[in-house]
């Protein structure tokens, strides 16, 4: 008999199904059940560049203490999937639980002696209770939710409220769920010992926070913000953050009497036409944006640039992932940050923000519209695959409704006929920022002639050195303005004082809340400061000043962020230390606190406390 | 490079149109590019265009690409914003723009380089749109700016200055615009004013997709015997299937026609193009009888031109996207922003 692990709201199941077959919503359903236990639950899809056919894993963590990041090991794996078998029984914990279709008989070599298995006959019980090839599959994977409630002491309350919720007025779908539902529950109480080792139990730690995939949150920060243009090309991880955008305008923004919409979404071309489009509305005036990922970043270069000299707003969402073609791309990371920053060519830098969470997402993007249209450059949410396109409990998402747009230095034709002087590149506040007017304001004054490089203050057509060096000046000043107008840096201090800091950004945030508090018992107090916009914030060269050693967190090979710190403040090279973690997976805790504590060994520090597996 | 500027005094006797503007009013800086450029002559052709339509020149917005060609905006409707992008990318900017503000009027400038080759997927996707726009392609067969490559609108056969045969075949953008759905789509030569100026006038009115392939030679370049887009060449191979001559929604019938040889089309807008037919079979209105029309004559060496195709009841982009009639960018939060009652709602079904 081998040992059965015992833990209660804090434990990982991981499923492994295959690509197409119905169980994406099946496991969201096991998902939101425990949450609507009260118990925090943060699920991953880790998907192949497939539709039907290959594998796919949901891996579900389960955290009363409200840790949100991926653990790493599995507690139970649901193996669904013949394909992939031997990896995934191989990495299950000693003592964990392998649950398994066992209506084919399995020889005794592909199990292990120091896990429980768990075999429910699917298959035999689907084929002998339904006829329609559809609803063997689709049933199969209730039945195995079934299953797991009663193993896992997942109230089937919650479970039949879900559905409630979801065959609203279709009474057979309902039933039939239902009875498929208890059929697994029936079976496990029958044949299984209930509960295993893994159990739920009701608390309140989740409240009223909210369950929602980045790409939706952002897209609901792009309709509160006022966004109207949204211009786009298909690419994962990106392309459900517009889809979700023309979803939410289909319910928000129709006017009710005409049934006419208050925006407009292009499926573009490619990329290059999308971003041309955002620059082209954001040129005459209406707030838009574009959701892409790291290719498109490439092929929008040209454009970026155009936006930066000609100082025009443009929002733009890089949801990252693995570098080109297909493949990793369906991974997460985070590699876009110098790609991005200096986007394309003749000296250019631009606004970056990372949101940490769908929550962030959503305030980011609206941000992001303010910043544009005050800057008049371009702007970039950095969110990557992890928060986009997993489905991630955060804070309720809230709206001031005295907030209103600022649409930045924009010139009225009431300005123009009141005498104020109009020049499109001169800097009347000192703050490098000039003012702008949208074609058709006044009928002899404000026009003026859009160009990238070559103009002077005037927007004159200029090749003068003297004048483009001192726009370039200017450019400089303006980002310069734009450190006290980003989100500033987050500063989550050691319970002591310590030499130690640590940045981090992004999506890296639920495992790095979880690293900190790992180190803590470990008896290394570490402070942190979670890094929220580029131009950085002085606060950032303050806190690499006033450390020691500086760990960088994040989730690329080239320790991008780390460079960009390192070119762009005035701080020594040698006190910071990159932590990197680029296999395609989101970042652990575990990995975070193995590889400090590595680090910290050169310098001579010991952990009081060995680190819990 | 820079120059003076044009004096901004008019002469108190020079004829106002109806917005009460004269036709210098209409016109931008002085032209930088070669003495004699076709270029210049079709930007004499929008200034008459859009003086004689009485448009107000802060309602109009240029925009153009990279190239002789996309450096013209400069050089008319000096009162009209306008934007020089980049190369072969004028076609999403411009969509971008007209999304913004339907109101106003988009005006697309563009060369051969610039929209049958770098720029020609932009070229084909806002065309299939059916952006409402005047997109005009200023044809001259030869990339100028960079001094004298072949575009890939030259002709199979036609000769460079350097005697260069090009063997590739010509991307025919009226071709490619009738194809993709343009709902009014002419040809016309930079060199008959004549017949150009009522042909941007159409398509000025027209709300659709509106695409002029002017050629308009390359005195630099592709001027010399050989090249099949000289002066010489299209003037000697000029074959004009009809003339328009007059667009208006008011103005009375003043010549006498042969019966038959007068079309009346009513744009979506109201007024009347009358066009005077000289090829007695031609129809512009049958989509595809115009492309084996065109197809059969470019095939004898004629370089058809005029009104080619127009469909009366076209629809643009915005029709197809149910888009509201106020200009977008002129929302407010009230218009745009669904409020914190709502956010609530939305949080309640994400628990």
């Amino acid at each position: 008999m081998p040992k059965q692990i015992q833990r209660t709201n804090d434990f990982v199941v991981k499923f492994a199904n295959v690509n197409g077959s119905g169980s994406a919503s099946a496991n969201e359903l096991f998902a939101k059940a425990i949450l609507r236990m009260g118990v925090p639950v943060s699920p991953r899809n880790i998907f192949p560049s497939n539709i039907q056919g290959l594998p796919t894993w949901y891996e579900a963590r389960v955290s009363e203490a409200g840790y949100l990041g991926r653990r790493g090991s599995v507690d139970m794996m649901v193996a669904m999937n013949p394909q992939t078998w031997d990896q995934d029984v191989k990495e299950i914990e000693p003592g964990g639980y392998l649950f398994y279709d066992s209506s084919k008989p399995l020889p005794q070599s592909k199990f292990r002696d120091d896990i429980n298995v768990i075999g429910v006959p699917l298959t035999e019980i689907c084929n002998r209770e339904y006829s329609d090839p559809r609803q063997r599959q689709l049933f199969k994977n209730i039945i195995y939710v079934g299953v797991l409630s009663a193993l896992l002491e997942i109230d089937p309350a919650e479970i039949e409220k879900l559905f409630s919720e979801q065959y609203k007025g279709k009474e057979k779908l309902l039933a039939s769920n239902i009875k498929a539902l208890h059929m697994g529950r029936d079976y496990a109480q029958a044949n299984l010992t209930c509960p295993s080792g893994l159990r739920v139990q009701r608390s309140d730690k989740v409240g009223k926070q909210i369950f929602i995939d980045g790409n939706s949150a952002a897209a609901l920060g792009c309709v509160y913000g006022g966004a109207t243009v949204a211009a786009w090309y298909p690419i994962t991880p990106s392309s459900s953050l517009a889809e979700a955008f023309g979803r939410y305008c289909s319910k928000l923004r129709v006017d009710k009497e005409t049934g006419e919409n208050r925006y407009a979404i292009i499926q573009a071309e490619d990329e290059l036409a999308s971003v041309g489009i955002v620059i082209g509305a954001a040129w005459n005036g209406a707030r838009a944006f574009t959701a892409t990922s790291g290719p498109g970043i490439s092929l929008m270069s040209e454009f970026i640039g155009l936006a930066y000299f000609a100082e025009i707003p443009a929002v733009i969402i890089d949801v990252q992932r693995g570098g080109p073609s297909t493949g990793m791309p369906t991974r997460t990371q985070q590699s876009d940050i110098l790609a991005c920053a200096y986007a394309s060519h003749g000296d250019t830098k631009h606004v970056l923000l990372f949101p940490e969470d769908p929550n962030e997402c959503f305030q980011m993007t609206a941000s992001a519209l303010d910043l544009a249209d005050r800057l008049q450059t371009p702007v970039f949410v950095m969110t990557d695959l992890d928060i986009g396109m997993n489905q991630r409990l955060c804070a309720p998402l809230e709206w001031d409704d005295a907030r209103q747009m600022d649409r930045g230095k924009v010139m009225t034709r009431e300005d123009l006929d009141a005498g104020k002087p109009f020049g499109r590149y001169t800097d009347v506040d000192g703050d490098g920022i000039p003012y702008r007017t949208y074609p058709g304001t006044h009928p002899t004054r404000g026009a003026y002639f859009t160009r990238g490089t070559t103009k002077d203050i005037h927007a004159k057509y200029s090749e003068d050195g003297a004048v483009y060096v001192y726009n370039m000046q200017r450019l400089l000043k303006k980002f310069e303005s734009a450190k006290s107008l980003v989100p500033a840096p987050v500063l989550r201090a050691g319970d002591s004082p310590s030499k130690f800091g640590v940045i981090y950004f992004g999506s890296t945030s639920p495992a790095m809340d979880e690293a900190l508090d790992m180190l803590a018992e470990l008896g290394i107090p570490v402070d942190a400061l979670r890094v929220r916009a580029f131009p950085f914030n002085e606060t950032v060269d303050d806190f690499i000043a006033e450390h020691e050693q500086v760990f960088v967190v994040e989730q690329n090979r080239d320790a991008q962020l780390h460079k960009l710190l390192v070119n762009e403040c005035a701080i020594e090279r040698s006190k910071l230390l990159p932590v990197l973690h680029f296999d395609g997976t989101p970042i652990t805790a575990r990995f975070i606190v193995g590889d400090i504590e590595e680090k910290l060994r050169l310098f001579n520090v010991t952990p009081i406390k060995k680190v819990a597996s | 490079m820079t120059y003076l500027a044009k004096p901004k005094l008019h002469h108190p006797s020079l004829p106002k149109n109806k917005v009460g503007y004269t036709r210098r009013d209409y016109e931008g800086a002085i032209s930088t590019l070669c003495a004699g450029c076709g270029h210049d002559s079709i930007s004499a052709a929008i200034v008459q265009a859009c003086f004689e339509l009485d448009i107000e020149p802060h309602r109009v917005a240029k925009l153009s690409g990279i190239g002789c060609s996309s450096k013209t905006p400069t050089y008319f409707l000096g009162n009209s914003h306008g934007f020089n992008s980049v190369h072969g990318r004028m076609p999403s900017v411009l969509t971008g723009a007209n999304l913004a503000n339907r109101d106003l009027l988009y005006l697309g400038v563009s060369g051969d380089g610039d929209s049958a080759s770098i720029g020609i997927g932009q070229f084909v996707h806002c065309i299939r749109r059916g952006v409402n726009m005047v997109y005009i392609v200023e044809n001259n067969g030869v990339y100028g700016l960079t001094k004298g490559q072949f575009s890939a609108t030259a002709d199979r056969g036609s000769k460079s200055k350097r005697g260069a045969v090009n063997a590739d075949s010509a991307v025919d953008m009226v071709a490619l615009a009738l194809q993709l759905g343009a709902t009014y789509v002419a040809r016309s030569f930079s060199g008959d004013k004549a017949q150009l100026v009522p042909l941007i006038k159409g398509a000025i009115e027209h709300r659709g997709a509106a695409f002029l392939d002017v050629i308009s030679p390359c005195v630099a370049f592709n001027n010399h015997e050989g090249s099949t887009k000289s002066y010489d060449y299209i003037r000697e191979h000029n074959e004009a299937v009809n003339r328009i001559d007059f667009i208006s929604p008011r103005a009375p019938i003043t010549t006498d026609y042969e019966p038959g040889s007068v079309q009346e089309v009513l744009q979506p807008d109201g007024s009347v193009l009358r066009l005077r037919k000289l090829a007695a079979d031609y129809d512009p209105h049958n989509r595809i009888a115009v492309m084996n029309y065109l197809q059969e004559h470019q095939a004898r060496g004629e370089v058809v031109t005029g009104l080619l195709y127009v469909d009366p009841e076209a629809h643009d982009l915005h029709a197809h996207l149910n888009t509201v009639a106020a200009p977008l960018n002129q929302l407010d939060e009230a218009a745009l922003c669904p409020g914190s009652k709502v956010l609530e709602q939305i949080n309640a079904s994400l628990r």
